[in-house]
Formats: structure tokens, sequence, C-alpha cells
């Protein structure tokens, strides 16, 4: 079989566990997660394959793996679609394959299999817990069994399609279709628990959010259609020509160029998706969902299709942009969104009291470090983050729905009233669950950049150094200080969460989950580490040079003949910052909160003072939007469109012309059809009868006067016709 | 001469319909029985007579002629190109659809089914028209059953009202269009009403530019173009469901069918002349119908106001007079004929089962009726233009079409997209994820036949999502028709 064929055969799998489970499974549990979990293993066997193949081939970014077929005639020609795998989408596929095999194992335990029904557990809700009546007649509370867990897998099983053929695919159409799809699946799994009015209203927001996103990203793509003829990544993205072309005609928007305006509507698919300012909103709102959908779409796999996107179409984006030269407008915005959102995300995850809420303002706030990297032009920073947070993000994620679960085991225990996943209830879990806690830590790390020892050090080092080696100083600062942040929420989740005493008799009787559920914890940890030596920089102090940076190589390679971002001038300023800021965040952190009493009131609520309730409610951007947003929409459409527009003038002209017509009618009736109509009718009746008795003499019974008359009238009748023909 | 597949086709529902007249009124299993066999045999003879079309070839094909009244150069004319083929199936589908889900009517059957078979006589008559009198005839046959059917079965408070709206508007706008037909006839000096022919008449320029508007909008209001929709809704509402089905998912397209039939390729020049009004009305039709959706609080308005939106997309690919908008438009109408469809049956049986239609008042019904709510996704998913689905590869084409022609117009008809989605998901949040209401336990679960409807309609826009070009290469041949008229396109 040609590595080719195989490509095809990566999202595969996936989608036929969806309709196998849908058709045949949906009432059987175990049956279900086999083939959910079965086609994950498949599909991430088979990229592993193709990355294996990838890194391998020499000189790959000149010969991906590339395969068509007609699907759909448009005008003379067939839109043709096909895969292709290239450095960005080798990498892509390597830790897309893992982390979802992961969370898909994790999910199986999540849903606490092999436990008996609850009671009261309805489709739509989560379940209530069951009691069990022990061998000593004892009746105990135990988690019960997911009441939807099939369609759970079949739901995520169609994600996983999604995301495999949005990486695999070769042209921006089905990568859009791929795109919805991942969104639709998005809406059915953040509402997955549809009974609560929260999750239902999040999973509607969350799908009109990203929509206004893909709305300016269908356009883009129309308008790519319409200039160039194509949307296949090769005869746009790898042809210097075509590139040109577009960079030097002018839009008739804002005077961009083409290249701007498209690569900016495409942009802000990426806004949509991943969740950036203005358009992030969603995500924390979709931590209504189960965790591992969390995990694997609001942190892993799907937020990262949107900068999957954006380095996607980099070279599109920064066409007619050189290493050096002042940034573009459409860059310009990327790295002001980017830096923005970093620093807004990092702020409001200060002060987020839920678990997993926190963990979306950061997966906010990282995704934001890729987007202002990619807006300086650090296109290699941007994916080898893009790589080593999906790891560290999907374990945070899974770890905290660990976190969750022990304490609702607690929960169920005590009967107690609280929220198991407000981390002010927590404590002291340290002891409880041990596997989650080293795993989480590890996550935690990573996430604020520990140095040396983590991933995200060397990602995110990579990304401050190419923001202040372009010479962007303010964009360097903003992350900087982000950084700091970031660092120091991160030991706040870890100190309040895991540290010091336990502060409800919940977090007491707290205890691990199955290893169905640490393994994959431990299996993501590994990755959180190791996925950073593959991208130390080779001019790095000691330890640079020791290993290859292999990453930069491969995935550097794409951008080759375009210019990389990356200069020569490596200044150890942002190293030095990177070495710092992680520390300091951490130690302050810790040293805040290392002993929070029960039922106290965040620390920072004192040092913050005003700007606290400013944090906790997210700067008021929801309220903000009802207003603005959706009150006149409301508006636009009940007020103007349907009661003035629709009623008095539609309905209005109507009516009108029908009273319009009553009185004509009525007009005719009076002036018309009465005196004339109904007169002339009754005027010939009568005048028949009058000419009758008039003519009556006539007829008198004696031949001479017929005679008389009849040559009178013979006489007139000719000499008139005589008249007129002479 | 071949086998005459579309003379069946046409006049089997009308004979069937004759038969169940005859019928004594008390037979309801023989009336139903003759009734689901002419629509079956209609649904089997139509997919043959789809897949036995050569979309290589192209053309009209399955030709049949004989002469009417040739003194007015009048004849019995049918054919099928790859713009009508779909229609036909579509057609079928629906009326077949709309006898299963009227299966348990109990007021009066045999006139309401007989009804229902003469209607369908009428649309597949006037898709496979050759000849302007003969698709003016069947388009007219369609008023009398339905005005009947709208008035007899339809909803209570409003048939009435709804009925004579719908009977009215449609008259007004047919004979609008007759006037613009007979001035052809006479025009084209030719004394004859043969389509194929007055399509080589040459009209001169300026006779082309004044009848246009005649022919175009008077058919089009069937097809709800703004600001002549107002019947619509109100008449949607107002029918029967199999009456909305039909009305929503075929009638409209028979208007639209007969305004590019007529009206675009009889007269192309006007159409150029005219094309950036249409535009500009059907992008209103768009907005304004999914803004107007978004706010009824009634559930069958709601899929009533989406269909005006809907029709706008079909309209702006017809007037963009180019090959990606007239293939998104042809695709588009068979998509959304079964999209709305599937919408009214799934509304149809909500209320049966409920009585009630305001959506604050219902709840929770997925649990109750989940084909019924997987039905509604589905169809939800395709009219907000979901990829993987037939409404995305029918809007794509329009939208390429549109930016081409007008990148304005595919800028705020892709806004009407997305109020779509807003208020596709708040209708399915509040109607079948909500809180059930207290009546809510006995609401039953919908019937075997219903579950068979929503299977076909379902599978159809499952199917053409994933494998267009089953659709795409026999509609691509009937624009590729079109577009030699306008001149090579």
């Amino acid at each position: 079989m040609t590595i080719e064929t195989l490509i095809w055969l990566i999202p595969l799998p996936p989608v036929l566990a969806f309709f196998l489970i849908a058709v045949f499974a949906f009432r059987n549990r175990s049956l279900s997660h086999s083939l959910a979990v079965g086609s994950a293993v498949i599909s991430w066997a088979v990229s592993m394959v193709v990355f294996y193949q990838a890194v391998t081939t020499p000189a790959f970014n000149h010969h991906p793996f590339v395969s068509q077929i007609n699907w759909l005639p448009l005008g003379q020609g067939w839109f043709r679609i096909g895969v292709q795998v290239d450095p960005l989408a080798a990498v892509t596929l390597f830790f897309v394959a893992w982390t979802i095999l992961m969370i898909f194992i994790y999910s199986v335990g999540y849903h606490n299999y092999g436990q008996p029904i609850g009671e009261h557990d309805r489709p739509g809700l989560q379940p209530h817990g069951a009691s069990v009546t022990g061998a000593d007649g004892k009746v105990t509370r135990v988690p019960s069994v997911e009441p939807m867990y099939a369609r759970f897998f079949a739901f995520i099983a169609l994600f996983a399609f999604g995301m495999y053929a949005l990486v695999v695919t070769d042209n921006l159409l089905t990568l859009y279709m791929a795109w919805e799809i991942m969104g639709l699946c998005s809406y059915l799994l953040i509402g997955f628990w549809y009974g609560k009015p929260s999750a239902r209203d999040a999973a509607v927001k969350a799908f009109l959010t990203t929509r206004v996103g893909d709305m300016f990203m269908l356009l883009g793509l129309v308008a790519l259609y319409w200039l160039t003829g194509t949307l296949n990544y090769r005869l746009i993205l790898s042809n210097p020509g075509v590139l040109e072309q577009l960079s030097e005609a002018t839009s008739p928007v804002l005077g961009l160029s083409w290249a701007g305006l498209v690569g900016l509507l495409i942009f802000f698919g990426t806004v949509g998706k991943s969740a950036q300012f203005p358009l992030h909103v969603w995500l924390p709102d979709a931590m209504e969902g189960p965790t591992p959908v969390s995990a694997m779409i609001h942190a892993a796999t799907m937020v990262s299709a949107g900068v999957y996107l954006a380095l996607r179409f980099f070279p599109l984006i920064s066409a007619g942009w050189t290493p050096g030269s002042a940034l573009t407008p459409t860059l310009m915005v990327m790295a002001a969104i980017g830096a923005f959102s970093a620093l807004f995300a990092a702020s409001i995850a200060l002060a987020q009291r839920d678990i997993k809420r926190v963990l979306a303002y950061s997966t906010i706030s990282q995704l934001a470090y890729m987007v202002a990297a990619l807006g300086v032009g650090a296109y290699v920073a941007a994916a080898f983050h893009l790589v080593t947070h999906a790891f560290f993000k999907a374990l945070l994620f899974l770890g905290s729905g660990s976190v969750i679960h022990g304490m609702e085991h607690g929960v169920l225990h005590t009967g107690e009233h609280i929220d198991p996943q407000d981390m002010f209830n927590m404590g002291g879990l340290r002891k409880k669950m041990p596997v989650t806690f080293w795993t989480f830590l590890i996550g935690g790390l990573a996430l604020s950049g520990f140095p040396l020892v983590t991933a995200g050090f060397w990602s995110k080092d990579e990304i401050l150094s190419g923001a202040l080696d372009g010479g962007y100083t303010v964009v360097f600062v903003i992350l900087a200080f982000s950084a700091l942040l970031t660092a120091f929420y991160t030991a706040r989740q870890i100190t309040l969460t895991f540290l010091g005493q336990p502060r409800t008799g919940s977090a007491e009787h707290a205890h691990e989950s199955k290893p169905v559920m640490t393994l994959p914890l431990v299996g993501l940890a590994v990755f959180a580490v190791a996925v950073g030596w593959a991208g130390i920089p080779e001019d790095f102090p000691i330890l640079g040079g020791l290993l290859p940076n292999w990453f930069e190589h491969f995935v550097g390679s794409m951008l080759a003949g375009h210019g990389e971002g990356r200069l020569v001038g490596h200044s150890s300023l942002p190293l030095i910052i990177s070495l710092i800021v992680a520390p300091l965040g951490l130690g302050l952190g810790w040293w805040v909160y290392r002993a929070v009493p029960a039922k106290a009131a965040d620390p920072l609520q004192y040092v913050l003072g005003p700007v606290y309730p400013l944090l906790k409610n997210k700067y008021y951007v929801d309220e903000l939007y009802k207003w603005i947003f959706i009150r006149p929409a409301v508006w636009l459409a009940d007020v103007f469109t349907v009661q003035w527009v629709d009623h008095n003038v539609i309905d209005g002209i109507v009516d009108g012309i029908g009273r319009l017509g009553l009185w004509l009618g009525r007009v005719f009736s009076r002036y018309f059809d009465i005196p004339v109509i109904t007169g002339t009718g009754d005027m010939i009746a009568f005048g028949t009868r009058k000419l009758g008795i008039s003519l009556k003499w006539i007829q008198s019974g004696r031949v001479q006067q017929y005679m008389i008359l009849a040559i009178a009238v013979m006489v007139i009748l000719g000499g008139t016709l005589y008249f007129l023909l002479a | 001469m071949q086998f005459p597949w579309l003379s069946l086709l046409i006049f089997t529902p009308l004979i069937a319909g004759l038969v169940i007249l005859a019928l004594p009124a008390g037979r309801r299993d023989w009336i139903r029985g003759v009734a689901v066999i002419a629509a079956s045999l209609d649904l089997l003879m139509s997919l043959l007579v789809y897949f036995r079309y050569d979309a290589t070839v192209g053309d009209y094909q399955f030709i049949e002629r004989v002469p009417w009244v040739p003194q007015l150069g009048i004849s019995y004319y049918v054919g099928v190109d790859g713009f009508s083929l779909p229609l036909v199936l579509l057609g079928s589908v629906v009326v077949f659809c709309g006898v299963l889900i009227s299966w348990r009517i109990e007021d009066r059957p045999r006139e309401f089914f007989a009804f229902l078979m003469f209607l369908g006589t009428s649309v597949l008559g006037v898709f496979c028209s050759l000849d302007l009198f003969q698709l003016f005839f069947f388009f007219e046959l369609a008023v009398f059953p339905k005005y009947l059917m709208i008035i007899l079965w339809g909803y209570p408070k409003t048939r009435e009202y709804g009925g004579m709206k719908l009977t009215l508007y449609l008259f007004a706008g047919s004979v609008i269009a007759l006037v613009g037909a007979l001035a052809i006839y006479f025009g084209s000096g030719l004394r004859t009403f043969d389509m194929l022919a007055l399509e080589k008449a040459g009209f001169p320029l300026w006779f082309q530019q004044f009848w246009f508007p005649f022919v175009f909008l008077g058919f089009a209001v069937l097809g709800g173009i703004f600001p002549f929709y107002s019947w619509a809704p109100d008449g949607h509402v107002a029918a029967p469901t199999a009456v909305s089905m039909l009305l929503a998912g075929v009638e409209m397209k028979v208007g639209a069918f007969s305004a590019l039939r007529a009206g675009i390729m009889l007269l192309p020049e006007g159409a150029r002349y005219w094309a950036v009004w249409i535009l500009v009305l059907a992008t209103v039709n768009v907005v304004y119908g999914a803004f107007l959706a978004m706010t009824q609080t009634d559930f069958k308005y709601v899929i009533g106001f989406s269909s005006v939106s809907h029709m706008g997309l079909v309209l702006i690919g017809f007037a963009t007079l180019s090959s990606q908008g007239l293939l998104g438009a042809g695709m588009q109408m068979f998509s959304h004929g079964i999209m709305t469809a599937m919408f009214f049956a799934v509304v149809g049986m909500v209320y049966d089962r409920t009585h009630i239609r305001e959506i604050s008042r219902l709840g929770g019904l997925f649990n109750k009726m989940p084909w019924a709510g997987i039905g509604f996704v589905i169809a939800g998913l395709v009219s907000m233009g979901m990829p993987g689905f037939s409404g995305f590869v029918a809007e794509f084409p329009v939208f390429m079409g549109a930016w081409r022609a007008l990148p304005l117009v595919a800028v705020i008809a892709v806004i009407g997209i997305l109020v779509t989605a807003g208020y596709i998901l708040l209708v399915l949040r509040r109607v079948f994820f909500g809180k059930l209401p207290d009546f809510g336990e006995h609401v039953p679960d919908v019937s075997m036949l219903d579950k068979i409807a929503i299977g076909l309609l379902g599978f159809l826009m499952v199917v053409l999502g994933w494998f267009p070009s089953l659709l795409s290469t026999v509609v691509q041949s009937g624009v590729d028709r079109i577009l030699v008229l306008l001149g090579g396109g």
C-alpha cells in the first residue's frame, strides 16, 4: 500500500466508528467504546507510520505526500479534493494522534464505565451517583455510569474524523468542511448535558460565536477562489508567482492588498476558532461540557486548528513582507490581537475560582502567544508552541478532570452541597491523588515555562526571542509580562488544589482515579517534557547543539524560499527573562496561596482592590456584547423588521391595496354602477318601452300607410347613400 | 418513439386521484392504498428517469410531442433537461413523503388524497413542460386543489385568510406572467408556444428588456421573491402538513423554475438587463427572511419565513447568470425542497401530537420523539449550510457566483446564513432540548411511516452532502445549456 493511500485511511476509522455506533451500538456501552477507541488506535497507528515516513524522507518539503480525486464539478472543471502531508501537517498529525488517543482512553474511565446505573439519572443530565448495598447490608453512594455513554463516543469519534480530515486535507474548501464538522461536534458536546440550561446556552453561544469567524473565513475562501481559481495549498501557497501577484494587487477595502485582505479574512476564522479577542467569549463557557471534551476540543485539537490554519496560510498572510521590513497591516493586526489576548486572558485567569475556567483562559492566552508569534513573523516558534501546548494543555485538562472526579467522589461520600470544581473547596489533594498531582505539576510547570526541563520553556523562549529579535519590543514586553502572570496563576491553581490542608470534607474524602484515567496522564506528561528537546535552539548556551534543532529544520523548511522570520542577531535578554519570570511567578503564587484557610476569600481580592471584580467578571465583555450586539439585533429583527417593515409596510401595502379595492368598489358602486350601469340598464328597459309606446301609432293596420312609410324610408336612405358615396 | 416515461410519470397521480374520487368514502384503506401505490410508482419512475438520463449528452431527453391545438401552435410537449430532472425527482419524493405523513388523516380522506394527487400531477407537469401554454396549464391546475386543501384541512384559525391570500397573490402573479407570455407568443411571429423554438426567436433588445419583468416577476411571486413573498408564510402555516411540504418544498420551485424557463431562458438579454435588480431583491430575501424567521414565536412560521430566506439564494444564483451561480441555484432548489419538506413534516408531527405550535410552550421533545428530533437537526444543519450536508454544496457555488457578480451580495448573503444558524439553534434548543412541559410525558413517538419519510429525506440530504456529483453533474449539463442561451456565459 502506498503512503498516499494510507493518508486517505487516517480520517476514515473514526467516521466509520461514528456510523457504526449510531446504528448498531447505541445501547451497548462496551461495544461503543471499543469501536471508538479501536478506531482511534488505528488512526493513531497509521498516523505514526506516516509521520515516520515523513521525517525519514529526505528533502521532504519538496516531495510531500499528495493524492487527489475529483469531487464537485464547478463550471468548466472539477473541484479536486485530496490529501497532503508536508512537514507542518506531519508534526500536527503527530500531536493530534497522540492527544486524541489518550483522551479516548481517558473518557472510558471518566464516564464511569463499569459502574452501576444511577436511580435518578436521566439522559441529558450529569450522572448523580447510585446507591449500592454491600454484602454487609450497608448502603453506599458510588458514582454512576453516564446515561448517554454510547452517544458520547459517537460524537467524539465524529470529532476525531473532523480533526484528522482537517490536518491531512490539501485545500481550503475541505479544510473548511472539516472545520465546520468540528464546530458541529463542539456544539453537540458542549451541550452534551442538554438538561442543564447553562450547557444549552453555552453550546449555542460557542456555535454562533465561532460562526461569526467562519463567515469571514468563508468570504476569504470565496474571494481566494475568485482570485486564483483554486483553493489547493500547493497551487497558491507554494507558488511565489501567485503570492506576488496577490500581494501587489490592491483590493477595494482599506487599501489592503488582496493577499492582505484574504489573509485577514482567513485570520478571522482563526480568531473565532482559537478564541482570540474579541471572539473569545465562547471558550470559557464551553467548559460546561464533559472534561474529556474540554481537553480535546477546547485545549488540544479544535482550538489548535485555528492556529494551524494561520500557520498554513502564513505565506499568504505574510505575502509582501520580508524579515526586517515593516509589518504588513495584516501581520500588525495579528500581532496586536495576539499580544492583547495573551495579557487579557492571563489577567482574567488570575481571578477565576473554577479549576477548568482557569485553564480555559490560559488556553486563550497561550494560543494568543502563537498568534502574536505569527504576527511578528516567528513562524517556527508558533508551530513549536502549538505542539508543546497541545500536550501540556491536554494533560492539564485531563488532570483537572481527574481532580473533579476525585472531588465528586468525595461529594457523593459526604453529601455536601459544594461545587466540586471550585478550587477554594479543594486543598491537600496531593496525598489523596498522587499520580494526578505529579502529572498536573509537570503540566503546570510546562505551562508556566519552567526553565530547561519543560517543553513549554523552549517554545515560549523561542516566541519571546522572536519578538525581541524582530524589534517588536512592545509585543515582547506584553508577552513577557503575561508569562509572569501565567506562572502566577498556575502556582495559584496548583497550590489551592493540591497543597496545604483539605478545606472541605469532600476534599478530605477524594481519592485517586482509576488507571484508565491516570495512565493517559502519565503518557501526556512524558511528552510535556520530551517534546521540548526537539527544538532546542542551536545557539543556546551550553545545551544548544547537544541535540540538533530538528524542529526548526523540519518545519522551517516549509518557508524555504519565502524568507524565514528568524534573525541572526540573537539577544540574550529574552533568555534571561524566560529564566526569571517562571520561577518568580511560581514562587509568588505559592507564597500568596500557601495557607488559604477554609471559606476564605481570595487573597488577591485585597491586593487588587477594585480591579479584582473586573477580572472576576471577565471585564464585563459578555454584558457589553449583550448591549451592543444582541439587543440591537433583536431590535432590528423584532421591532424594525417584523413590526415595522413586515406589518406596516408590506402587509400595509397589501391591506392598502385591498382597502383601495374596496374603496374603488364602493366608488364604482355609488358613482358608476348605480347611476351609469344600473341607470343604463334601466334606461334601456324604460326606453324600449317608451319607444314601443311611441311607435305604436305606426302599426295602424293600414296597408297604404305601410307603403308610404316604406317609400319614405327608401327615399331617405337612398338619398343619404347617394349623397355619401358620390 | 421511446416508452412515454414522462407522460406516465405526470398522469399516474391524476389517474390515481380520479380513481380515489370514485371509491366509496368509507374505504380509507383503499384510498390510502391507491395513493401510496401511485406515489411509489411515481418515485420509482422518476428515479429510473433520473438515472437513465445521460448527463454527458445533456439537452432535453425523454421527449414526447403530440399536437394539441395545432391552429394556435399549442402541443403537448414534454422533456427533461439537467435543470428540470432533479426537480421531477424532488416532486415525486415530496409527494411520496406527503402521502406517508398524511396517513392518519381522518377528515374526508378521499378528497384529501385525491387533491394531493392532482397537486402532484400539476407540479410534475410544469417541470416537464416544453410548451409555454402547457406550462401555464399545469401551473394553474394546482390552484384549485391548493386552495381547497388549505381552507378545508388547514389550521382552523387562519386557513381562510391564508388560503385566500395565497390564491390571490398567485393569481395576480400568473396573470402578469400570462401577459408576458402572450407578448412572447405574438412578438415572436412564429405562432407557436414551443419554448425550444421560442428560444431561437431572436427577440429585439427592447422587447426583451420590456417584457422580461412581466414573465420573471409574475412567476417569481410563486418563488417567494421580495416583496411578493407575503403569501408564503401565511399560506404555509395555514396549510395542512402535506400541503405545506408540497407548497414550500415543490411549489416554490415551480415558481422559480418557471421564472427561469420562461423568463431567463426565453428573454436572456432582458435577464442581463435586470440582473442587478433581481440580485438586490433576492439578497433582501435572504437577510430579511432570516430576520423575520428569528423573531417568530410560532414554530411553523419560523420555517415559513426560512423558506423565503432560502429561496433568495436560488434567485441570487439565477441572477448571477454565471455557471457557478446557476449550478448552485439548481442544487439549492433540490436541497431546499427536501430540507423544507423535512422541516414541515417534523413541525406537523410535533403539532399533531402536542396541538401546540408556540415555541415557548414546547420543550424537551427529543427524548419523546427522537426520530423527529434527528430529522429536525439534519434539516437544520442543511439550512445553515453545514458542510457534509446538501445545503453546503448548494450554497457554496451560489456564493462563488455572487462574489463574481457583486461581492457585496455575497457578503450580505453570508450574514443571512449566520442569522439562519441563530434561529435554527434557538428553535432546536427550546423545542427539542429544553425542559419537557407537563403534558410532555404523554406525547407519543412518531409512527413507522413517519420514520420512513424522515429517513428518506434525511438520507438524501446526507448523501448529497458527501457525493454532490450525483446531483451536480446532472444540474451542470442543464446549466451548460442555459449558458449557451445566455451567449456563452
